[in-house]
């Protein structure tokens, strides 16, 4: 079945979401896409608990103070959020276009609105020589389903929430092998002491090191070298865990026929829109003279372009700007009794 | 002008115009050089990792925790790794040379 919205944002960091606010005040219904399993994009992933003191009139406030604050901010438009997958494809219909997501959701609506920062956020590779031919199979940077790993030889590597995380996980039904650089670990503390526990109790392996190389050896297993200051260990395992955080792609929206500068978006100044009608861009995805990165110049493009979005989705309606602080009708949108 | 050499990842040294004050992603980034620096230089990615002269390493103030913690995201980490977002330049600093990182 396909959905049906006005707009779709791809992205639901704080620029996709304040859009939430600027286009629900001129009644445009919008679903956003985000890959990560949260809103609030880098702010929630990468830096929630560092400060901000660059947003107007909030002298100091969290990265995820700020992305709680703008939900509660967008709440009473209700957006439809589809997390952990990505748009993959988009197809121009005569009313707009119908997007797919990699989870297989289609969504028909009139205005795609591009608010995808420096763009999805996916595993980080291990930069090491043939990997490519070994990942997904033997080398997994997320475990869909861990049954696959029952009773087999496992290599971890990391030491944030996710390695610590599946190292207690998959210390109950495998064997696991876990390899960092150092003997501290950033996890979560509890985490971090469960993990020494199994290792006490002789139930997990700890390595110190890095891991150099990797290989498939005759008898169907990887063939891991890693290093610990001068010396090279290896060590023979069935599947290899990687587990260095995340990076960000630009993905398939580098397919889509948009004018690209440098990975970035080429906008107008007027409305944000790109050089394919009905397709935006806003917040640090697209560059235009004079752009800045920040967080404050995308809210200001957010309201830019739902102005123009507005003449789109509703082509026969006239658009009369109104204040929240005096408008009854916008009071009414936004719950205000 | 004081200056900083940056090593590129073929191996190329480029000799760069460094500001006091500027930290050295920043200087390495608006070179045009290629640091990835996704965060910003909030200290919260592993994306402008380098290597520093070893030389030079030890005058250079020493690594906080966050900055620690966040190398564990980086690859091929040697003891003469920093990220570049956590180190400011000044004049000591002058004709420092750091290599960029494998991405």
């Amino acid at each position: 079945m396909i959905k049906k919205t006005d707009v779709v944002i791809i992205g639901a960091g704080p620029v996709g979401l304040f859009a939430v606010f600027e286009l629900g005040l001129l009644n445009i219904n919008v679903h956003l896409v985000d890959n990560l399993d949260k809103p609030g994009g880098q702010c929630a992933e990468l830096y929630p608990e560092k400060p901000i003191y660059d947003i107007p009139a909030r002298p100091k406030i969290t990265a995820q103070e700020l992305i709680d604050d703008l939900l509660k901010q967008i709440d009473p438009f209700k957006p439809t959020f589809h997390f952990n997958q990505q748009v993959n494809s988009i197809k121009k219909i005569e009313e707009g276009w119908i997007l797919e997501t990699s989870e297989k959701i289609k969504i028909e609506c009139k205005c795609i609105i591009i608010a995808a920062g420096a763009g999805s956020f996916v595993p980080r590779k291990l930069p090491i020589e043939g990997i490519e031919s070994l990942e997904n199979k033997r080398v997994l940077y997320s475990i869909k389903d861990k049954s696959i790993l029952q009773d087999k030889d496992i290599l971890i590597a990391g030491g944030g929430d996710s390695a610590l995380d599946w190292t207690n996980e998959l210390a109950k039904i495998s064997n696991v092998t876990l390899i960092h650089r150092r003997k501290e670990f950033r996890a979560a503390p509890d985490s971090v002491s469960k993990m020494i526990e199994l290792e006490k109790q002789n139930k997990i392996i700890f390595e110190l090191g890095q891991i150099k190389e990797i290989y498939k050896n005759s008898k169907d297993k990887l063939d891991i070298k890693y290093q610990n200051d001068d010396t090279i260990n290896s060590i023979e395992v069935d599947y290899l865990l990687p587990f260095f955080g995340l990076k960000m792609e630009l993905g398939p929206i580098a397919n889509w026929g948009l004018n690209l500068n440098e990975n970035l978006i080429s906008v107008d100044t007027e409305k944000f829109e790109t050089s394919i009608p009905t397709i935006f861009a806003i917040g640090d995805i697209n560059t235009y003279p004079g752009k800045l990165k920040l967080i404050l110049s995308g809210f200001h493009e957010s309201a830019l372009m739902a102005q123009q979005c507005f003449k789109y989705c509703f082509p026969d309606k006239k658009n009369i700007f109104k204040y929240t602080t005096s408008s009854k009708e916008l009071h009414k949108k936004l719950g205000i009794k | 002008m004081t200056k900083l050499l940056v090593k590129d990842r073929n191996g190329n040294i480029s000799e760069i115009k460094a500001e006091t004050g500027s930290t050295l992603m920043e200087i390495i980034r608006d070179a045009g050089m290629d640091i990835e620096a996704a965060c910003g230089g909030c200290c919260a990615c592993a994306t402008c990792h380098i290597y520093v002269d070893e030389k030079l390493y030890k005058s250079l103030p020493s690594k906080d925790e966050d900055e620690e913690s966040m190398l564990d995201q980086a690859f091929e980490v040697k003891p003469n790794s920093r990220l570049a977002c956590q180190l400011e330049f000044n004049d000591d600093l002058e004709g420092l040379l750091v290599e960029l990182a494998p991405e």
